[in-house]
């Protein structure tokens, strides 16, 4: 019998430890989830621009910005749930409610812009608790909840507006504000984009640094391992919740002044859109993994290629198919990457 | 056994009862635990083990029955009351966040921070630090095959998971540290990893309970053995004065464990 080898440098360790090609890459996709859409935008702006010119004239590139203003925000709040292992499909009724509420309570009631703003603002976070307390509370699944709470949104939308659009005129300029044309140099720009792009600063900061940020990875990942670690698992939940309420309140002024006017029938393609950019931007459905910045990309690719292609004289129709095969590319992308070695 | 030489148990219990529903968990089980030795408990299935563990952890309330830690009583409401307490658990699923890196998860519930830009709103996490004590503390308990410590845990194998979970109980727990079957999922030299650990954190002054289904295992590091049957405990013997067949037999009630001398 020959020398036994040294168990340190097995044959079965050094084929483990050998690395083709497309391990890597699915090593650094696994480590940086953001790549794959940032890969994807910009090949996709290339694409566009060779195929129209006019893709990259400051003036489009601006329109393709405004135009995803109200969804990149709304993405955010978005994120966060999707982050904790939930989802929310009553993100653009509350939306829309709250954009109603802010500009009802100043035309109708009278209420003075500031206070109308601020009201939007409690509603919206109180709207996004209620889906966590349902959640947390009473156990529910968070899909259930949030299909319950999008029709009862969009019911109370309907009834407390009549269903009737609320003008221009009739809105303090503090909640049209988010309206305001930014310029810079040839690019013109809303505030209401720089406030979306600010939030994306804000929470990226906020969901990297703080413990509260790592806690809503970590209940997203692992709830039971959370509660054992001693996160008090209810209460991030429920705090989830209201922030995305909150954000939801903020995308409601955006909307505001995006669409110059509060119409019940607006953005009725919210709740689905924001849950297109945040899985074309590389965060899991499953929970725990992903980065917020990844959904800015996610609604841009959207928009990017909504407009490309309408550059490029595609019907509208086929947009919205291409949008969906981007999607089912973006999760088959992401249960690849989840699929981890030991 | 006068109260001279009686030594004072860092953790004890007396009479704990616990039930769910008709179920009975624990029917009036006692427990002690000396300074720095390695308790096993053992017990069959639905022996009470898990339970027991669980009421001095923290994670469940008692319905009756006393805890005393050095002999002062206790009511542990949440897993976090035994933590200030100084009591670590490590569990079967070993609670780690697997997309959560290394250092992430030795501080996961207990992140140390700083102060941001805005002072002492929304604290940032002091990322550098914890890095440098998680690898610190993998060092200090010998687990050096780790190499990256902002490496996910789910790249990790068995065998360092357990590590990991090792680790962190090991970094907060300042009286005692319960391993609930901390050898169950793993292959012979992991497992040889595991046993050493638990013998290094009895010689660093720690007692150590050890949850286990695996004789050979018991044997070769408890000091003492808890012997569990019917939410009861029945014996404590030594690996010393009693077989490993011997205490398959009390545990499984083939030999009666209430004529033994309770072993100090």
């Amino acid at each position: 019998m020959s020398a036994i080898p040294s168990p340190s440098v097995d044959p079965a360790e050094r084929f483990l430890q050998k690395r083709t090609p497309i391990q890597r890459i699915h090593h650094v996709l696994h480590a940086y989830p953001a790549i794959s859409p940032l890969v994807v935008l910009i090949l996709a702006s290339v694409l566009f621009g060779l195929l129209n010119p006019r893709f990259f004239e400051p003036a489009n590139l601006s329109l393709i910005f405004q135009q995803v203003a109200v969804v990149g925000a709304l993405a955010v709040g978005q994120t966060i749930i999707i982050l904790t292992a939930g989802i929310d499909l009553s993100i653009g009724s509350i939306m829309v409610f709250t954009s109603i509420v802010m500009a009802a309570s100043a035309s109708s009631f009278g209420l003075p812009g500031p206070a109308a703003l601020v009201l939007g603002f409690v509603v919206g976070t109180l709207a996004g608790g209620l889906n966590g307390l349902l959640v947390t509370r009473f156990r529910l699944p968070p899909f259930i909840v949030t299909l319950g709470t999008f029709n009862i949104f969009l019911a109370l939308t309907l009834l407390y507006s009549s269903g009737q659009t609320i003008q221009e005129k009739d809105i303090p300029g503090i909640l049209l504000w988010t309206g305001e044309p930014i310029s810079l140099g040839s690019f013109k720009i809303t505030t209401g984009v720089v406030l979306m792009l600010l939030m994306y600063a804000v929470f990226t900061y906020i969901l990297r640094n703080t413990a509260w940020g790592r806690h809503i990875y970590a209940v997203g990942d692992d709830a039971e391992a959370s509660r054992l670690a001693g996160i008090p698992v209810t209460r991030i939940l429920l705090s989830a919740y209201l922030v995305a309420g909150f954000v939801y309140a903020l995308s409601a002024w955006i909307l505001i002044g995006r669409v110059g006017a509060a119409s019940p029938n607006s953005s009725a393609d919210a709740n689905l859109d924001s849950i297109t950019a945040v899985v074309i931007g590389g965060t899991s459905l499953f929970g725990g993994r992903g980065i917020i910045i990844g959904s800015l990309l996610g609604a841009l690719i959207v928009g990017v290629f909504r407009n490309g292609l309408a550059l490029a004289g595609v019907d509208v129709l086929y947009q919205t198919l291409v949008v969906g095969v981007l999607v089912i590319v973006a999760v088959a992308i992401d249960q690849w990457i989840r699929r981890v070695r030991a | 056994m006068t109260a001279a030489t009686e030594r004072t148990p860092v953790i004890e219990a007396a009479g704990l009862i616990k039930t769910f529903g008709s179920v009975v968990g624990l029917d009036g089980a006692d427990f002690e635990l000396y300074p720095g030795e390695v308790l096993a408990v053992i017990g069959d299935n639905g022996a009470g083990k898990s339970t027991l563990i669980k009421c001095l952890s923290g994670a469940m309330i008692p319905d009756a029955g006393e805890i005393k830690v050095d002999g002062q009583p206790v009511a542990f409401r949440r897993i976090q009351d035994a933590r200030v307490a100084g009591i670590e658990t490590v569990y079967q699923s070993l609670a780690v966040a697997p997309a959560l890196d290394i250092a992430a998860n030795m501080f996961l519930g207990r992140e140390l921070r700083r102060r941001g830009p805005l002072g002492t709103v929304l604290r940032m996490l002091d990322h550098k630090e914890m890095q440098r004590r998680a690898k610190e503390q993998l060092q200090a308990l010998g687990i050096g095959t780790i190499q990256n410590i902002t490496q996910a845990v789910e790249t990790l194998s068995g065998g360092q998971r357990q590590a990991v979970a090792v680790a962190r109980a090991a970094a907060f727990g300042s009286k005692v540290i319960i391993l609930d079957e901390p050898t169950a999922a793993l292959g012979v030299r992991e497992s040889g990893q595991v046993l050493k650990l638990i013998r290094d954190l009895r010689d660093r002054g720690l007692p150590v309970i050890l949850i286990s289904h695996n004789m050979p295992h018991v044997f070769e590091v408890a000091d003492r053995i808890h012997i569990q049957r019917l939410g009861r405990r029945v014996a404590v013997v030594t690996p010393g004065s009693t077989s490993p067949s011997d205490a398959v037999a009390i545990m499984t009630g083939a030999l009666d464990g209430s004529t033994r001398p309770i072993a100090r």
